[in-house]
């Protein structure tokens, strides 16, 4: 099993976040895994992505040419990454700030209004969080706990309060589709 | 088994350094090994080291030479343009005959070029570099596990020939994330055994002298070629290597760091489509695995190199099979980075092209 995925945004959505997050809950549920962002001019604003691959067996190529997942998180990820995705993989987009609708037909594609959800929770920054509880559930990569778990790995300094919300935000993108546990 | 931590490639080497027992950095930042520098600033001074944030590359190299000439273990990190202005200090380290750690996470070039990862740096750093008749042992990692393992070997080498390292390693691999395993003790620098050159005050003893010159008539050619025994002998006894699926193959993928990685995924590719390639990945690239690559010439007909550069490290290959086979190029310059996809194409055209 090896699962190649891309997620894209702006800076400031947590992009590089959720990737490290992912790559920690491989990790945790020890399969082999690597992280590589866009790096170097980023900025608030401008565009990051990064590639994140898990593996039963150990990773050769980093590089995601064609991923299995993309979690994209505003309009120009979707341009840039739809055509990108594998026949037959899955496209899970932010439809709270992307306007145009994905064309491809051998695909699944899954709208989620991540930040008005996330607004609803109390706090738009966390719309990414959302989005990796729909990627748990859609994928059956990783298990909700393992990404509880994960998020901790990489806000270290966060207080409780901000770890709970992260928690809720997981759960609610967890539990849009189908049973929540 | 230890636990396993996730780390950017960048801090690995940082633990790697600090594990082999080297307590002396000095450096200039530089796109895309920053993040080396700013994790010394702090981990350097957390083990009791010496961190210098200096005002240049070619003050940091020099720092380098006068702590490595005191016998500490003492490396600097940079990316291409900063190696290049540290040319002539590492010369002089190599005309002293001392023992440092140099690490390059090369981006692309010429110039000031772009931040991107790259290998195109491969004929300066096995080629010595700057001027003179030297060569720097020169190692090719291509995992976070590797860049925490090869601070150690790199001194470790360093020292057994008195020479300056290199680990050549690019954007990619400093920027990625990955599993790293803490695989071996760390090492007490204090444990470290004094070295019989290292200066370090001569009260009680004979004065040492640590030096790249001697005017006298004919000591720099008897020195040359003391130093070109010293070369023999690490050509003879330091190839590393790793081979994967060469022992049928038809085609043999050629590449080292980042590259080997991708043409990994290239050749397991291959594999499933019957295709009998295999992938020889050089880890030294001074001493420059020539004999695995000579043997190999005697039965495999082609051989493709993949580098990320308009190809440097084709010509050791040329050089190691003479000729023989049938050689062929794969290359992406000023940080292009290959896909799987795209060397598997090549394979198949090569393949193709020798029924």
């Amino acid at each position: 099993m090896t699962k190649e995925i891309i997620i894209s945004g702006f800076g400031g959505q947590g992009i590089v976040s959720s990737g490290i997050i992912l790559a920690h809950a491989g990790l945790i549920e020890d399969k082999h895994v690597t992280f590589f962002p866009s790096y170097g001019a980023e900025m608030r604003g401008g565009t990051a992505n990064c590639s994140v691959v898990i593996s039963s067996e150990p990773v050769a190529s980093p590089i995601v040419a064609s991923p299995d997942v993309v979690i994209i998180m505003n309009e120009p990820s979707l341009a840039r990454f739809e055509l990108a995705v594998k026949p037959g993989g899955l496209l899970l987009y932010n439809q709270a700030l992307i306007k145009s609708k994905p064309k491809r037909k051998d695909i699944t594609v899954i709208p989620i209004k991540a930040n008005v959800l996330a607004e609803e929770l109390g706090q738009g920054r966390i719309a990414n969080m959302v989005m990796l509880g729909v990627f748990a559930k859609k994928t059956g990569l990783l298990s909700l706990s393992t990404l509880k778990n994960a998020q901790r790995k990489r806000y270290k300094k966060a207080n409780d309060e901000q770890l709970v919300l992260n928690d809720k935000a997981l759960e609610k993108g967890y539990s849009l589709f189908g049973n929540s546990k | 088994m230890a636990e396993k931590k996730l780390m950017y490639g960048n801090h690995a080497i940082v633990e790697g350094v600090i594990a082999a027992g080297c307590r002396f950095f000095a450096g200039y930042p530089i796109t895309p090994q920053n993040e080396i520098p700013e994790s010394m600033s702090v981990r350097m001074i957390e083990e009791g080291g010496v961190f210098v944030q200096t005002e240049s590359e070619i003050a940091a190299i020099n720092m380098l030479f006068g702590a490595a000439a005191a016998g500490k273990r003492a490396m600097t990190s940079s990316s291409s343009p900063g190696i290049s202005l540290m040319q002539e200090g590492i010369s002089y380290i190599a005309g002293a005959d001392i023992p440092v750690l140099v690490v390059n996470i090369v981006r692309g070039g010429p110039g000031l070029g772009n931040i991107a990862p790259a290998q195109s740096d491969y004929y300066q750093a096995t080629r010595g570099g700057g001027h003179g008749d030297y060569f720097t042992i020169t190692l090719a990692p291509n995992s976070a596990q590797d860049l925490y393992e090869f601070p150690k070997l790199a001194f470790e080498l360093a020292e057994k020939y008195r020479n300056p390292a290199l680990i050549l390693a690019d954007g990619l691999l400093g920027q990625m994330m990955e599993a790293v395993e803490f695989s071996f003790e760390p090492i007490d620098p204090k444990s470290l055994p004094e070295k019989e050159w290292a200066l370090c005050g001569c009260k009680g003893r004979e004065r040492r002298v640590v030096r790249s010159y001697d005017l006298k008539q004919g000591r720099l050619e008897e020195l040359n070629l003391r130093r070109a025994e010293k070369y023999a002998k690490i050509r003879s006894d330091e190839q590393r290597f790793k081979d994967e699926y060469c022992d049928d193959a038809d085609l043999v993928v050629v590449a080292y760091g980042t590259s080997s990685r991708i043409a990994s995924a290239a050749v397991r590719m291959a594999r499933e489509k019957n295709l009998k390639v295999g992938l020889l990945r050089p880890i030294t690239l001074w001493p420059f695995p020539t004999d695995v690559l000579a043997d190999m010439s005697k039965r495999i007909e082609n051989f493709l190199v993949v580098e990320m550069s308009c190809g440097q490290m084709i010509d050791d290959v040329k050089l190691a099979t003479e000729c023989r086979s049938n050689i062929q190029f794969h290359g992406r310059p000023g940080g292009g980075v290959p896909i799987p996809p795209e060397i598997l194409k090549k394979i198949e055209a090569v393949l193709g092209g020798a029924r």
